[in-house]
């Protein structure tokens, strides 16, 4: 017993066990949500046997016969696309003005970009609903609102991955690029944009997925049912006894976020290939998050 | 910054654009990074972005001070904005004021709630998290890459399914009580979602630790192992070079993981209302959002706004300044 205390490579059984312990904590309460979207029953606690009644069977309840399940997914969806599509070349082009413009007023923006990014998200969410009713009338409540706000709330992700991997680029090939008469635009197009592309998609991947989840700028955001988005409907109903159909809902959620990280996964380790393996392995994916 | 001297005329759309200019003048822009451009080059990158956080970030906080220094509708009880500083007026302060510290303040418990659970909560996040983070970054070895996809699991599942899960569990006749009964630890079913400060926090360890696994597994990551090496060679024991040289090293890592456990703690109100939506356990987050939901309250909610900002200013600002000084250094 004493020598193996005092072993110096003697392996770390204790922190081994917590660590395993950690990871069972923190998935099986979600695997066992998921497990019972399968249930045939109504109950979320005590199985009845395997069924897709939540899913499509059953012809009221599941989601995809309840009209309002359904509106919520797309909606989902709908809002994750279009942030995406606005916030991440809104984003890239604003972490190079900002990497490349250096001066009091860029550190200002930074400042407020990275403000952004930490404030609890319910402060922003307050400020632009009072804006939407105030002041910005002609922007109705609904998905506009929700598109303006959520932008905003992502603008950063891009911002900051991007010009993490500016920083790591350096500007050597654009300067060699120029020298050999490329006009700026041009070296900007050939030389930096293809070399910031895992960012750029890194960061795309990361806002859709966030969007998906988003809840609380969302919800102050929607105007009526219409515009209340998943993660709304499962805390409308979670405590006010809700079938399986809300567990079945909130596993396509978890799959949707599930397939477009590993896709994006997939296609930053194929952009980035011939670089460092460390780069392009799980860590250089992990560490642009 | 470019230099102020003459531009060279904008590249044409499509062309070559022009060469370098040749010359002295040449060689005094050349050596500096980004005299080819015209001045206006790169701001112009920026532009829209600026505008954008100018509009719908700064304004939008201007209007909350407008609110919360504003007037009511005579009729309405409405909140009614006022958009010059000279004419605000304190009185939603006033009120919310007397609501936390006055005789019967109904909001000042849930103050002192806010703090005692957000600490607990961020101190067990930090313990739980540390020895996790410190196992992947030292002994995980080949099996890095398969922890670390684990650790950030969590991320990609909604906030929102997790606390699902939870409630589903937690539930009178859930697996919990369940499990607890059989196992002869409890005689009757637990009540664990009828505002229990012990699920909440425990609630929001389980909401926000991601975060804390993460920002300590990056602080440690970045401790030299040669500096560890050293210290073993030198005689420390595992204890003693734990104490002595990991744990000053990732202070950093330490201070940082606690403000982004933190921060979204102070704003959470969904955790509550999800694992106990009783007034018993409500947050400055549930006062915010019940002061949204309840008509004429939008001056008490813009009030509660610019306290809870001034109340996080300091670490906010002292995250940030880490932050952008840390990615300095990666720079040079």
């Amino acid at each position: 017993m004493r020598r193996w205390l005092t072993d110096p490579w003697r392996k770390p059984r204790l922190l081994e066990a917590l660590v395993w312990g950690y990871l069972a904590w923190s998935v099986l309460p979600v695997a066992i949500a998921v497990w019972f979207s399968f249930n045939s029953g109504r109950s979320r606690s005590s199985w009845q046997g395997f069924s897709l009644r939540w899913y499509w069977q059953d012809p009221v309840l599941s989601v995809w016969h309840d009209p309002d399940l359904q509106r919520a997914l797309l909606h989902s969806l709908r809002l994750a696309v279009l942030t995406t599509l606005v916030a991440v070349p809104l984003g890239v082009a604003f972490a190079i003005g900002l990497d490349r413009w250096r001066g009091r007023l860029a550190a200002g923006f930074n400042f407020q970009m990275l403000l952004s990014f930490v404030l609890p998200e319910i402060l922003l969410a307050v400020a632009l609903l009072f804006l939407f009713t105030n002041l910005l009338k002609a922007v109705q409540l609904g998905t506009w609102a929700q598109l303006l706000g959520l932008v905003t709330f992502q603008l950063s992700y891009p911002v900051i991955i991007c010009r993490a991997r500016m920083l790591s680029i350096g500007r050597e090939y654009e300067e060699a690029a120029m020298d050999l008469g490329a006009s700026p635009t041009r070296a900007l197009r050939h030389v930096l944009l293809p070399l910031l592309s895992p960012a750029i998609f890194a960061s795309a991947v990361l806002v859709f997925a966030d969007v998906i989840d988003d809840f609380v700028l969302v919800r102050y955001l929607s105007a009526d049912a219409a515009s209340e988005p998943m993660s709304v409907k499962i805390y409308n109903t979670a405590r006010a006894s809700p079938t399986p159909a809300l567990n079945a809902l909130a596993t396509i959620m978890l799959f949707s976020s599930l397939v477009a990280i590993a896709l994006g996964f997939f296609v930053y380790r194929r952009l980035t290939r011939g670089e460092r393996s460390q780069e392009s392995t799980v860590e250089g994916f992990a560490a642009q998050i | 910054m470019a230099t102020t001297q003459a531009p060279p005329p904008a590249p044409a759309p499509g062309e070559a654009g022009p060469k370098p200019p040749h010359g002295r003048g040449a060689r005094r822009a050349s050596a500096r990074a980004g005299a080819w451009q015209p001045r206006w080059f790169w701001p112009s990158f920026a532009l829209p972005g600026m505008v954008w956080l100018v509009v719908l970030f700064l304004l939008p906080f201007y209007v909350v001070l407008a609110i919360a220094f504003g007037a009511i509708d005579p009729l309405f009880r409405t909140p009614v904005p006022v958009w010059n500083p000279v004419e605000w007026n304190p009185f939603q302060f006033q009120l919310l004021f007397d609501r936390i510290f006055g005789p019967g303040g109904f909001l000042g418990p849930a103050f002192v709630r806010t703090f005692a659970y957000v600490a607990a909560a961020s101190a067990l996040c930090l313990v739980v998290a540390y020895p996790v983070a410190y196992y992947v970054t030292r002994y995980a070895g080949r099996r890095k890459g398969v922890l670390l996809v684990a650790l950030l699991a969590p991320f990609w599942v909604s906030y929102m399914m997790r606390m699902l899960a939870w409630v589903n569990l937690l539930e009178s006749d859930g697996m919990v009580n369940r499990l607890l009964l059989g196992a002869g630890i409890l005689r009757e079913p637990f009540p664990w979602l009828a505002g229990q400060p012990v699920t909440v926090t425990l609630g929001l360890v389980y909401g926000y630790i991601p975060y804390m696994v993460l920002a300590l597994y990056a602080g440690l990551n970045g401790v030299d192992q040669r500096l560890l090496e050293a210290a073993r060679d030198l005689g420390a024991s595992r204890r003693r070079t734990f104490l002595l040289v990991t744990l000053p090293l990732s202070r950093q890592a330490i201070l940082a993981g606690l403000v982004v456990t933190s921060l979204p703690m102070f704003g959470d109100y969904f955790t509550n209302d999800l694992l106990s939506g009783s007034p018993r356990t409500s947050m400055v987050g549930n006062l915010v959002n019940d002061a949204i939901a309840s008509p004429g309250q939008g001056g008490q909610a813009a009030a509660l706004v610019l306290i809870m900002i001034v109340l996080l200013a300091v670490p906010i600002v002292a995250y940030i300044r880490a932050t952008s000084r840390a990615s300095r250094e990666v720079g040079r």
